[in-house]
């Protein structure tokens, strides 16, 4: 067990590197001058030249390159170009927001996803079956902000039972904090309860068909203990697996929902961002993520153990 | 043989079940079968692939697999009791209390993420009032029963840490946990080697002379049929052909198809050897080794070292033109890994493998290994998989001779003349591998390998995915394209009855050394090792001359 | 003996001859699509990009049929040639990920010295949110036509390439990939013939997979405001000029969005029809 952590977390090394320079150079290969395109057609030279002096932009690469992440490795992701304070420090004021949609967006998605893709799984070509099939072809469908306006439309323009738009944390009381979050929640995880519905389905019509479901069944087991001790434990695995690479998934749909709801996190920032061109922000939001994402599959790696004593024993 | 007193009223009865595909279109599987199972009695259901045998079984467990498969009419009663119009509640507190089935893949039986003993739990959870505490002492007592050593670490262990056998045992422990009065077991030692298939069937008959239980028991292996059966069943096609006592159906057969069947088995004594030839060998193994290492940089970085798996250990054999080396062994003996390498599918360790005098064992992949290699071909286990079923058969036939420089006209010409020799007519080169049988696959890979015109032919278990009549058929084909070309054959092969019929000489290895080498009229009639003798003795039904149809007297 | 003895069924065949009446019904909406953005000069009533300050934000009417947006400029005129923008993006990502992912894929799978770092690449790159990716890119470069496709296409590759290196990986065990090296078959020939083939299927499903994605994905970065410039017009950027009068004029947003929906919608039923057909195998788009 241990063992296998270790190598999961070795390969997630070479992995983040690997992301860091993609990202590193994703500025530097583009073509012509990066500061130029940052600071904007109408730029001075003396803003171009400013620019390239913070982004320290006229050293060779392998030096920028070592700079860089030598001074990430300290904590340092770099200044703002706009307000020119720590992209930390803006992320860190910015993230609550973000976090907690995510939160909501897959507590929502595992409580409806599930029971549905097991539904649809025990009988095939049934109308449950086609009927979970339709809302996940829906859903993979209808883009994400389309969603969120019909929702606004039908739940707070038309019903008035949510605001319309808003955040409001935790802090100031559970109710105001759910009432403003339940909708760009469920925009959010629209597509995300496509895609586990869809596996689970998928992964638990797999199982069914197994030798060891037809004894289960052989033994006079019942139809529940057959479905949820016997198959949706052997499932889980693919089941996890799209969820851990969907996270990449719910980050986009992050941004888009945050812009429809108007709620002040991350999303909004990266969107801000760009409009600005505030590169070092950019980098760092990028990396941040990915970096989440990275954890969150080691931490899914990890659950593969945890359900499968065949990966624990390695 | 259990003696039953026909006064008994049947445990299992069963008539005229007409079994069909559900759909627009029904396709009759099952064409009107019955039969009787008593107390205490074994019934052997024997057929060859899709004769309905494993069907009869679903239907009588009310498991056939819905919306696919649907009995239209007959009657299947246990015990008396209706099973095709009782409701699914019933049947499904009748499946593990009063009848019970094992299942021929013991490795994927069992749900490989839950203990054993939570696994054994549930038989008794889903019928019996217990305590925790009484089901735990009832499951260990059972475990004991079934011979599983230390049953308390059975009870906590997962699937993959026991083996096969061990599985086949936890599956039987299940099945007869709440002493049913029948029991089903679907070819439950296909998948297992010989000696531990020895071992299953002694424990099932144990348990069912202490229970007096009802066993239907399927298979397609005559040799099991003649040791465990009080009757048989001959089935085919969805029919029944014959059914009566072993005595009667396997000495005096009334059917051709079950005269055919018997015939077909092949004889446990060794064929007249041919004379030896001496010479340069057409190939020559020294001192063959293969060791497998397992682990990677996390393990060593960890301290542990590395894994090593030695599979083949200093092997040394000569094999000259137009005779046949037998290698057998069980599963795990690394006699399929002597094949490999032999053919350089695996690079071996150590070593010299000389063909003609060349040492081809260090050749690096090129043009000097491809050439080569032409001189040694290999016939596959799985003729579905062996054939890319995406090539038309000519394809795939003269890709070889293309790939030595000849010309696609003088090439199909050969796969022509070659796929009649082989029993096929030539308009087959212009289909599809789907649409031919195992048996006329196996029959194409064949060809293909000759049309490279080897001096060699490696085959890997190359008959025992086949039904025994075609077996026998494509046995005869090697044994009579190796007269005509002067073939040297290496046959590998876990079936000692196979061995005895082609091989001039036999190889015995375990664990990845040859425990015994010699003769094959030697080596089978006369074994030294013990290991070759419990080999020999565990082969199913040894006591019975099939060609004669009457049993020997063997000493054991 | 080891395969299972249970009967081979043969499949109902009423259901698989007849295409469903949804796979119909999705070849019609594309074909009006495909109509849309062909002819779009003879369909549509005005120039998309005719400004009319007179006219702003008019509801549906004789002249105009689908109102005006806050320019005053043709709401369906802009929803007809915004099909062009969408078709070309969809059909650019998918050619150019299967042409970059796949032979990459076929490396991978084949040489298993390439495999390692080539796919920690791809875990790097899957890393990365596809939408922030394409954000950075548009954002570093002038938002063109072509600059959109490629920032949606990168992130789409990886997918590409894990796919055909499954395959790959999975063909490769075959018996018959075997038997081909022993019949002296030399490396590239044995990749073209046996192991390619292989993954055409999964691969034309997975195309239109991508080529709904990014239709998503192109009017998910316009609605963003950094897709490509409003004076194109794109069923993205219409929503998003639109959402400032959502509450006056929803219509300006659900327009644009049922049209864009439907013919994801569309291509996803396709898609699944094809899998059912070619590749029942494949699990979905999350393999």
């Amino acid at each position: 067990m241990l063992y296998y952590l270790l190598r999961r977390l070795l390969m997630a090394v070479p992995v983040m590197f690997l992301i860091a320079l993609i990202v590193f150079l994703l500025l530097r290969l583009t073509p012509g001058d990066p500061a130029q395109a940052i600071a904007g057609d109408q730029a001075s030279p003396e803003q171009i030249a400013a620019i390239r002096d913070s982004l320290g932009l006229d050293a060779p690469l392998t030096t920028q390159f070592t700079t860089w992440i030598g001074n990430m490795l300290h904590g340092d992701f770099g200044n703002s170009l706009i307000s020119q304070r720590p992209v930390l420090e803006m992320i860190g004021q910015r993230i609550g927001p973000t976090l907690a949609l995510a939160t909501v967006a897959m507590i929502l998605t595992v409580i409806i996803s599930l029971p549905l893709g097991v539904a649809a799984a025990r009988r095939h070509g049934g109308l449950v079956d086609r009927l979970v099939m339709s809302l996940s072809v829906l859903g993979f469908s209808v883009p994400i902000f389309v969603i969120g306006y019909v929702l606004i439309g039908i739940f707070a323009v038309h019903l008035k039972w949510f605001p319309v738009q808003g955040y409001k944390p935790l802090s100031d009381g559970i109710w105001p904090f759910l009432h403003r979050i339940f909708l760009p929640g469920l925009a959010l995880s629209s597509i995300y309860i496509a895609l586990v519905s869809r596996m689970t389905r998928a992964a638990m019509l797999e199982v069914l068909r197994e030798d060891y479901i037809r004894t289960a069944r052989a033994k006079g087991l019942s139809e529940r203990v057959v479905l949820f001790r016997h198959a949706l434990r052997n499932a889980a695995i693919p089941i996890l697996t799209v969820v851990g690479t969907g996270f990449a998934m719910m980050i986009s749909g992050v941004v888009v929902t945050e812009t429809v709801f108007n709620v002040p996190g991350l999303g909004r920032l990266v969107v801000d961002a760009v409009l600005a061109r505030d590169y070092p922000l950019i980098q760092a939001i990028i990396l941040l993520t990915a970096g989440t994402y990275v954890v969150i599959n080691l931490l899914i790696d990890v659950s593969y153990a945890l359900t499968d004593p065949r990966i624990r024993y390695q | 043989m259990a003696d039953h007193t026909t006064a008994a009223p049947p445990v299992l009865s069963i008539r005229d079940l007409r079994v069909s595909t559900c759909g627009r279109e029904p396709v009759e599987i099952l064409k009107g079968v019955g039969f009787d199972i008593a107390p205490g009695e074994t019934v052997c259901l024997v057929g060859e692939s899709g004769s309905g045998k494993s069907v009869t079984s679903l239907v009588t467990m009310d498991l056939l697999p819905q919306g696919e498969l649907c009995a239209t009419s007959g009657s299947v009663k246990l015990n008396g009791e209706e099973i095709l119009t009782a409701t699914p509640a019933r049947t499904k507190t009748l499946r593990g209390s009063d009848m019970a089935m094992i299942f021929q893949e013991p490795m994927t039986a069992l749900n490989p993420v839950l203990k054993i003993g939570l696994q054994m739990d549930e038989v008794y959870r889903a019928h019996r009032r217990m305590s925790p505490a009484e089901r735990r002492q009832a499951a260990l007592e059972v475990f004991a029963s079934v011979h599983l050593p230390d049953p308390p670490r059975i009870y906590d262990s997962y699937p993959h840490q026991l083996s096969g056998g061990q599985r086949q045992r936890v599956m039987i422990a299940m099945a007869l946990a709440l002493k049913p009065r029948l029991l089903i077991a679907d070819e439950p030692t296909t998948a297992l080697d010989v000696t531990t298939q020895k071992q299953i069937l002694t424990l099932i008959r144990e348990l069912q002379e202490q229970q007096n239980t009802a066993v239907l028991f399927i298979t397609h292996d005559m040799g099991v049929v003649a040791d465990i059966a009080d009757r048989v069943c001959v089935m085919r096609h969805g029919e029944m052909v014959e059914s009566g006592t072993v005595e009667e159906v396997l000495s005096r057969p009334t059917q051709l198809y079950t005269q055919a069947l018997l015939r077909a088995v092949p004889s446990l004594t060794p064929r007249k050897p041919r004379p030896e030839v001496t010479g340069t060998p057409a190939i020559e193994v020294n001192a063959l080794e293969k060791v497998f290492q397992i682990g990677s940089l996390a393990g060593q970085l960890m301290g542990r070292a590395p894994h090593r798996v030695h599979a083949v250990n200093r092997v040394s054999f000569r094999l000259a033109q137009g005779r046949t080396l037998g290698i057998v062994g069980e599963s795990g003996s690394g006699k399929s890994t002597v094949a490999r390498c032999v053919l350089r599918l695996e690079d071996p360790s150590a070593g010299e493998i000389r063909i003609d005098g060349q040492d081809i064992a260090r050749l690096r992949a090129g043009k000097a290994l491809a050439s080569a290699r032409r001189r040694v071909q290999m016939v596959f286990q799985d003729p579905n998989r062996s054939l890319n079923p995406r090539l038309r058969i000519a394809e795939s036939m003269i890709e070889g001779p293309l790939n030595l420089g000849e010309s696609r006209a003088s090439a199909l010409g050969r796969a022509g003349e070659l796929i009649e020799v082989v029993g096929l007519p030539r308009t087959s080169l212009q289909r599809f591998p789907h649409q031919f049988s195992g048996g006329q696959r196996q029959r194409i890979a064949i060809a293909r390998a000759l049309m490279m015109d080897p001096e060699v032919i490696v085959a890997d278990e190359a008959v025992s995915a086949l039904d025994v009549s075609v077996q026998a058929q494509v046995l005869e084909l090697l044994a009579d394209l190796q007269a005509k070309r002067n073939l040297a054959i290496l046959f590998i092969t876990h079936d000692l009855r196979v061995a005895a019929q082609i091989c001039d000489e036999v190889m015995v290895m375990r664990r990845g050394a040859v425990v015994e080498h010699g003769p094959a009229a030697e080596v089978l009639a006369h074994p030294r090792h013990d290991y070759t003798r419990s080999l020999i003795a565990a082969a199913p039904g040894r006591d019975w001359d099939f060609a004669a149809g009457r049993r020997l007297e063997v000493l054991t | 003996m080891t395969t299972p003895a249970y009967p081979a069924l043969p499949r109902r065949r009423f259901a698989r001859n007849l295409p469903h009446w949804t796979v119909i019904l999705s070849l019609v909406v594309l074909a009006a699509a495909l109509a849309m953005a062909v002819l779009a000069p003879q369909l549509a009533n005005f120039d998309p990009t005719r400004i009319n300050a007179a006219m702003r934000l008019q509801p549906a009417s004789e002249t105009y049929w689908l109102g005006t947006d806050s320019f005053g400029r043709d709401l369906y005129s802009r929803i007809i040639y915004g099909a062009r923008v969408s078709l070309v993006v969809g059909a650019g990502v998918a050619a150019g990920a299967i042409l970059i992912g796949l032979p990459l894929g076929l490396l991978a799978g084949w040489f298993r010295g390439i495999d390692a770092v080539l796919m920690r690449l791809m875990d790097g790159m899957m890393a990365i949110p596809g939408i922030l990716l394409a954000i950075a890119i548009v954002a570093l470069t002038k938002a063109g036509l072509v600059t959109v496709i490629i920032a949606i296409m990168i992130p789409e590759i990886p997918q590409v390439v894990r796919l055909v290196r499954s395959r790959v990986l999975a063909a490769r065990a075959e018996p018959y990939v075997e038997a081909a090296q022993l019949l002296g078959t030399p490396a590239p020939r044995l990749i073209l013939r046996h192991l390619l083939p292989a993954t055409i299927a999964p691969l034309i499903v997975q195309a239109t997979y991508i080529y709904a994605s990014a239709i998503l994905t192109e009017a998910a970065l316009s609605f963003l405001g950094v897709g490509i410039g409003t004076e194109t017009p794109t069923w993205g950027n219409i929503m998003a000029e639109g959402r400032l009068y959502f509450a006056m004029r929803p219509w300006l947003v659900f327009w644009p969005a049922i049209v864009l929906s439907l013919c994801i919608l569309s291509i996803n039923l396709l898609g699944d029809a094809l899998r059912d057909r070619l590749d029942p195998k494949m699990k979905g788009r999350a393999e």
